[in-house]
C-alpha cells in the first residue's frame, strides 16, 4: 500500500510499504477514506519528538471502512464506516474504567513503554503514528491501517454524514472540547485562547457553547484570527498588541477567568524568552519552547483555571511557578480522552449544532501528503487544515 | 535518556548463581526486614540493600481482576510462555517440580528443574531451582487485594548475583536483558493478558511463527 513515512526533520515521503494484517484478536483493518494532518504532526515534522525511526508511518486523525475483523471483535462489522480515536485504549484497565483513556495502562507494547517511564515516571498509552515512545504504531496517513482494541475506540458513523463532517472526531474536535471543559466555565467567564489553529478554533467554539460570556483569541495570522472572529471571539494579534496588557484592559483589570494554551511546545514570536528558549534548544539544554504557557500563567486571573491542550514533550526553563502558586491557579491538561466524548459530539454534529468543516482549507490526494505537510508548516495563514484522500488521483 | 542496551540479562525468575547455589531462595529465606528500621518501602527500593551478595529486583502492578483468578493464572506454570518472553517450555514433573526451557539469543536453550518452595493459594508462590541447575531461580510472587476494588496488586521479587567473572561472561552471551527490565516487561505482558486477553504490539503483520500455526 501507499503511506506517508517520516525520514527526519522536514523529510516526509509517500512510499510503498507492506500492507497491515490482523495480528491480535481485537484488531480490525481499516481501508482509509479520509485522514488529516494535525498540529501535533508538525512537532514530528520539526523533529521535536524523540524516539522516531526512519520509515515510521504518520497520521492519527483518520476514518474509513472496516475490511477485516479479528476473532474477538464485537460490535464492528465488515463494511462499517468508522472514525478512530488517536488514543489507543484497552477499555479494561483502571484508567480506562475511570474514562481516562489517554492514560490506558495496556495499549503501549511492553518493549516500547520503557522510554516514557524514564521521561515521565510512568508508561504512557499507545497513540497512532506518534513515535516509539507511544507504541510505535503505524499511523493512518495511508491506504490501510491496523486498529488494535477496535471494540473500544472506533465509533460507527451514519451514512448521511460526509467524511468532512465527522473526521475530526478522531482528535481536534474532542481536543478542543476537553480543553474548554477543563476550564470549568462559569456564568460571566472570560476565556482567553492562545493559538487559532484547529485545536484553538474548536476550543473557542466549545467554550462559547459551554456558556463563556466572552472568548478572546490570540494569534498572529490574519486568516486564523478571522476564523476565530467568525465563531464569535474577540481577537488579539500579538504582533501588534501587548497580550498581557490587552487582556487585563479587556477584562476590567481582572484577567481572564480561564486560559487555554492551544499552541504547545513550538511557540512563534520574537519575544525575549522565546529567543532564549531557541538558543537553549539549539544547544539541547531545553526541549520545549513554552513562551505561550508562561504568558498564559501570567495573564490568568487570581484563582483562575489553566487548560493546556498544547503538547509539551520534555523540560522547560523559567517556568513561572510563583505565579501559579501565589495566584492559586488550577491546571488541567493531557492527551485527550477521545473515547469519552465521541457519542456526545457525534450527536451534536447530527443535530447540526457543531460545524466541523469551516476550517478545512485543503483537500489533497494522499500522494501529495508531503506537500500538504510543507504547506501546513510554512503557509499557516492560508493552510488552516489539510485533509488527505487515499482514493484520489488528483486534487478535486 | 533511554536505557543503554545491556550486554547481559536473565529471564524473569531466573538468575545466575555459583553452582553451589548461593542465592537459592534468597528472596524467600532472607531475614524479616523492618527490624531496626522505621521503613515500609520494599527492600528493592532501599538505597542500600541488606543482602550484599544478591541483588533484589522486582516490580508491582495492579491488575483489574479478582485475586483468586490472578493467582490461578500465575500458578498455571505451563502457560508461562504466553507472557514470559524467553521461556519456551514449562513441563510439570510432579505437584511441586517442573522442567523449564529458556531460550537465549545465542540459540542454545538452557534447561533446569524448578520447585515450588511455598504455595499459599490466592496469596503467594515462591520457587527456587534445584541444586544442580546452572542457572538458579529464586523468586516469589505475592497477591493482595488492591484498595477501592481496583483488583489485585501483584508483587514480584527476584534475587540474583550481578554477572561477573567467567560464568557471568558465558551467561551474558545467552540473555538479552537486565533482569529488572525483563521482569518489568514480563509482568506487564501478564497484566495485559489478564486485563485485555491479548498482548499489545505495534507489529503491522503477524510474526512468521504465528502465521505457520
Ligand atoms: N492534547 C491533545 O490531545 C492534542 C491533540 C491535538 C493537538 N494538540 C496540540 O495542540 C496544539 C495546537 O494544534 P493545532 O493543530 O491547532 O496546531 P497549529 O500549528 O495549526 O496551530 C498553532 C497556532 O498557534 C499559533 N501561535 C504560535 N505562537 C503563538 C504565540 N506566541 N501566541 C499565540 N499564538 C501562537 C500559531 O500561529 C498557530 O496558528 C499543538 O501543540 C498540538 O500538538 C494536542
Ligand atoms: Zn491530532
Ligand atoms: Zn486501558
Amino acid at each position: 500500500m501507499r503511506a506517508l513515512t517520516w525520514h527526519g526533520k522536514k523529510d516526509v515521503r509517500v512510499e510503498t510499504v507492506e500492507d497491515p494484517a490482523i495480528v491480535n484478536p481485537r484488531d480490525v483493518i481499516l481501508k482509509i477514506t479520509s485522514t488529516a494532518i494535525c498540529g501535533s504532526d508538525l512537532h514530528l515534522y520539526d523533529g521535536m519528538i524523540p524516539s522516531m525511526q526512519a520509515g515510521d508511518i504518520l497520521g492519527h486523525e483518520f476514518m474509513g471502512e472496516v475490511v477485516e475483523t479479528g476473532k474477538s471483535v464485537t460490535g464492528l462489522r465488515k463494511g462499517e464506516r468508522v472514525v478512530v480515536p488517536f488514543v489507543i485504549a484497552c477499555g479494561a484497565c483502571y484508567h480506562c474504567s475511570r474514562l481516562q483513556y489517554s492514560a490506558c495502562d495496556n495499549s503501549n507494547p511492553p518493549d516500547k513503554a520503557d522510554i516514557s517511564e524514564t521521561l515521565y515516571g510512568h508508561q504512557m498509552s499507545g497513540l497512532f503514528g506518534y513515535s516509539h515512545m507511544t507504541g510505535g504504531y503505524a499511523g493512518g496517513q495511508a491506504e490501510y491501517v491496523r486498529v488494535p482494541f477496535a471494540d473500544v475506540g472506533p465509533i460507527a458513523v451514519p451514512d448521511d454524514l460526509e467524511d468532512d463532517e465527522v473526521l475530526f472526531l478522531s482528535d481536534i474536535l474532542p481536543t478542543g472540547w476537553m480543553a474548554a471543559e477543563n476550564c470549568e466555565i462559569e456564568e460571566g467567564d472570560t476565556v482567553a485562547v492562545w493559538g487559532c489553529g484547529p485545536v484553538g478554533l474548536f476550543a473557542i467554539q466549545s467554550a462559547l457553547m459551554m456558556g463563556a460570556a466572552r472568548v478572546i483569541a490570540i494569534d498572529h495570522y490574519p486568516r486564523r484570527l478571522e476564523l476565530a472572529a467568525g465563531l464569535g471571539a474577540q481577537t488579539i494579534d500579538y504582533t501588534t498588541a501587548s497580550v498581557l496588557e490587552a487582556l487585563l484592559e479587556m477584562t476590567g483589570g481582572i484577567g481572564p477567568d480561564a486560559v487555554i494554551d492551544a499552541v504547545g511546545m513550538e511557540s512563534h514570536g520574537f519575544f525575549v524568552d522565546n529567543v532564549y528558549d531557541r538558543a537553549k534548544q539549539a544547544l539541547m539544554l531545553e526541549t520545549d519552547r513554552p513562551h505561550v504557557l508562561r504568558e498564559a500563567l501570567m495573564a490568568c486571573r487570581k484563582g483562575g483555571r489553566v487548560s493546556i491542550p498544547g503538547v509539551y514533550g520534555g523540560l522547560i526553563d523559567k517556568f513561572p511557578l510563583g505565579a501559579l502558586m501565589q495566584k492559586g491557579l488550577t491546571v488541567k491538561t493531557g492527551q485527550t480522552h477521545v473515547q469519552r466524548y465521541l457519542p456526545l459530539l457525534l450527536e451534536m454534529i447530527r443535530e447540526k449544532r457543531i460545524d466541523t468543516t469551516f476550517l478545512i482549507s485543503h483537500r489533497l490526494p494522499l500522494e501529495s501528503a508531503a506537500e500538504g505537510y510543507r504547506m501546513f508548516a510554512e503557509q499557516q495563514n492560508e493552510t488552516t487544515k489539510v485533509i488527505l484522500k487515499p482514493g484520489w488521483e488528483q486534487v478535486q | 535518556m533511554y536505557h543503554s542496551p545491556r550486554r547481559f540479562g536473565v529471564p524473569l525468575a531466573l538468575s545466575l548463581a555459583p553452582l553451589s547455589g548461593g542465592i537459592l531462595a534468597a528472596v524467600v529465606m532472607r531475614k524479616p526486614r523492618h527490624v531496626h528500621r522505621n521503613e515500609d518501602a520494599p527492600e528493592r527500593a532501599l538505597r542500600e540493600q541488606e543482602t550484599d551478595a544478591h541483588r533484589i529486583v522486582g516490580r508491582t502492578v495492579t491488575i483489574a481482576r479478582p485475586r483468586d483468578e490472578v493467582y490461578a493464572r500465575w500458578r498455571d506454570f505451563p502457560r508461562f510462555p504466553d507472557f514470559m518472553e524467553n521461556v519456551s517450555l514449562v513441563e510439570p514433573l510432579d505437584e511441586r517440580r517442573s522442567r523449564w526451557r529458556v531460550e537465549g539469543p545465542s540459540g542454545t536453550p538452557i534447561e533446569f528443574t524448578s520447585a515450588i518452595i511455598r504455595d499459599e493459594p490466592g496469596k503467594l508462590i515462591a520457587w527456587a531451582s534445584e541444586e544442580d541447575a546452572a542457572v538458579a531461580n529464586s523468586g516469589q510472587v505475592t497477591f493482595r487485594d488492591a484498595p477501592g476494588g481496583r483488583g489485585t496488586e501483584v508483587d514480584l521479587e527476584i534475587a540474583y548475583d550481578p554477572p561477573g567473572g567467567s560464568v557471568g561472561a558465558m551467561v551474558a552471551k545467552m540473555f538479552q536483558r537486565e533482569p529488572n527490565i525483563q521482569a518489568r516487561r514480563d509482568l506487564k505482558r501478564f497484566k495485559q493478558l489478564m486485563e485485555t486477553g491479548e498482548i499489545a504490539t505495534s507489529r503491522m503483520r503477524p510474526a512468521v511463527e504465528q502465521l505457520k500455526s
